[in-house]
């Protein structure tokens, strides 16, 4: 856990604020919700954009699934789903407590469990392209997914459906979804911290930088790209669920797969902050969040533009974001150093660690 | 019995001919050399070995086990391994990283990826980095190293993997003299000490005289010469194919 201990001071700092924040400004619970939504969604594009090199856009493909999928466990225990959604919203739910929890729960398990399965057989279709190919073949799948579920009569096609109506307090609900994504939030980063530590941190960046010596170095790429991707997909999934919850009501082209908004925010949160580590996606989604609500509240009709000109000025100037930024300017404090101390091994001592009777 | 046994082996590209009916014996324990001109065909043989490409016929022997077949992946897990002629090494990471995923990934099951890397293993990368002379530059991203380094460290990034056999694609091209002395040297030790059986491509005749005990010579993809270094330097048709009387 050494080496986790540099995330102790500023991982505190969050927490606190994360639990105290809706609390201190209660006007703003939403917005702070979402911004827990947009970090698991930078830390999760970041996974395989940031850590294993494959730039992803078609990763909304799993929020949408995550969502379609707890919505219809929610709906489906307790109703005819094929009835439910050719009523158009006519029939009112009317859940307890213990329905509607009993409804959640199951949906954002299954949500996190059946993106997984969707990332499996995704993946074996896509991983066979590369770079820019890769891109755009996800992004095809993305879009597809959408238009698909909107031709889906079972599932409301493209009227969508309702979700369930919390059966309490508003200021609870609102509450409630708040927890949640935060807590998702800070258990993705969490997860990510200790799966980064691992062989499989080092794999992935392997296959970042050379997926073909990797290759030749015998490492099981095809078997880590699809962990990457699970993973990644579990949590989109969760993420997904909640915000249907959240939104009350989902429809597949702006709600469950936003492509062009939601989709396209992951990639350049994560170059924002800096990809390929661990804080930059947290400090990315966290600074273009604001700039986001910022300009939609006080220059509505410019807010494109501005968000527009903030991605020229990251691609242009900064392209490694603001942590690899730092990290080019100052590589001492990121440990890139020279270290003279050359160790004073002997050869007799160096044959014994290379032929197995040391250390080794 | 030989470690590498190809026989055989044809490999075109469309109508271009780059390996015809190819036959050659790696043995265990030593070190074999593979020259010939640019464009003879030599880098074609090491990728049809280690599986970058399916052979057009023949056939290549690991250890008595039929190999023509199998993967990249699965060549290298079978203690296979190729260095690169361009050199490669994960460029955004440091010295020490480079080393740790070397680790064999012979056995590796499905929950070794989240394992940690053991105190041990950290140790060992750090005396092979000694080993070739980069410890002090352990911390350092490796893509900024000068090409030379760069090579040592793929070199000790092979011995990490504890490979049965290496192929050595030019090791020395693109290293300063003095370098080039060091790295013989421990090729030599690593073949010596670790038992690593070693075939090197090499354009550098004075470094493969010194290293290989048996050397094979091809031209325009055939196999022109087999002996020591001593009679392939007197070979007649190995000046020719060198000067382009062929």
């Amino acid at each position: 856990m050494k080496e986790h201990s540099k995330h102790l001071v500023p991982g505190l700092v969050i927490l606190v604020f994360g639990v105290a924040a809706p609390f201190l400004f209660p006007n703003y619970v939403f917005q702070f919700a979402i911004l827990w939504l947009m970090i698991t969604f930078a830390l999760t594009w970041d996974t395989m954009g940031g850590q294993m090199g494959y730039n992803s856009l078609g990763n909304i493909v799993f929020f949408g699934v995550g969502m379609y999928v707890s919505a219809l466990i929610q709906v489906g225990l307790y109703y005819d789903i094929g009835d439910y959604t050719a009523a158009y919203g006519a029939i009112k739910v009317d859940y307890t407590m213990e329905q509607y929890f009993t409804g959640l729960i199951l949906g954002l398990i299954a949500a996190g469990l059946f993106a997984v399965v969707v990332a499996v057989a995704f993946g074996s279709i896509v991983f066979g392209l590369r770079g820019p190919y890769f891109a755009i073949g996800t992004l095809g799948v993305a879009l597809a997914a959408g238009e698909l579920i909107g031709a889906w009569d079972w599932v409301g096609a493209g009227s969508g459906i309702s979700m369930p109506v919390y059966p309490g307090d508003p200021d609870d609900r609102a509450l409630l979804y708040y927890f949640l994504l935060f807590v998702l939030g800070v258990a993705t980063f969490l997860f990510l911290m200790c799966l980064y530590s691992t062989r499989f941190g080092l794999a992935i960046n392997a296959i970042r930088d050379d997926e073909e010596k990797a290759e030749a170095m015998g490492i099981h790429t095809k078997r880590h790209k699809t962990v990457a991707w699970s993973i990644s997909a579990f949590f989109l999934g969760i993420s997904g669920g909640v915000f249907g919850n959240m939104a009350g009501f989902i429809e597949p082209l702006e709600v469950a797969f936003p492509t062009v908004t939601f989709g396209i925010f992951m990639v350049v949160m994560s170059l924002l902050g800096g990809k390929g580590t661990l804080w930059g996606p947290v400090l990315g989604a966290t600074l273009f969040h604001i700039v986001k609500e910022v300009t939609w509240t006080q220059l509505l009709g410019w807010q494109w533009v501005v968000l527009g000109l903030l991605i020229i000025i990251n691609v242009v100037f900064f392209q490694q974001g603001i942590i690899g930024w730092a990290q080019d300017k100052w590589p001492e404090r990121f440990g890139i150093v020279v270290e003279e101390d050359a160790g004073g091994l002997t050869d007799q001592e160096t044959a014994e660690v290379l032929t197995g009777k040391g250390a080794g | 019995m030989e470690l590498i046994e190809v026989s055989g082996v044809s490999k075109s590209y469309g109508g271009v001919v780059a390996n015809k009916q190819v036959s050659l014996k790696v043995p265990r324990g030593r070190i074999t050399g593979l020259i010939g001109p640019n464009g003879s065909g030599k880098t074609t043989l090491f990728n049809s070995i280690v599986g970058y490409h399916p052979i057009d016929e023949g056939s290549i022997m690991f250890e008595g086990k039929e190999i023509s077949h199998l993967r990249v992946q699965e060549i290298a897990r079978l203690g296979l391994l190729r260095t690169f002629q361009q050199t490669r090494i994960y460029s955004k990471m440091d010295c020490i990283k480079n080393m740790l995923i070397s680790v064999p990934h012979r056995t590796a099951t499905f929950r070794d990826m989240f394992r940690p890397y053991s105190p041990e293993l950290t140790d060992k990368a750090e005396h092979l980095l000694e080993f070739v002379g980069l410890y002090a530059k352990r911390r350092l991203i490796s893509g900024d190293l000068s090409f030379g380094q760069q090579k040592l460290l793929e070199f000790a990034m092979a011995l990490m993997s504890e490979p049965e056999v290496l192929l050595l694609d030019e090791p020395t091209a693109g290293i300063n003299p003095t370098l080039i002395n060091g790295l013989i040297d421990r090729l030599k030790r690593a073949n010596e000490e670790f038992g690593i059986t070693l075939f090197v491509i090499e354009h550098n005749m004075r470094v493969i005289m010194n290293l290989a005990e048996n050397i094979y010579c091809i031209a325009h993809g055939e196999m022109l010469a087999e002996g020591t270094p001593k009679q392939i330097q007197n070979d007649q048709r190995v000046i020719d194919a060198y000067l382009g009387a062929h």
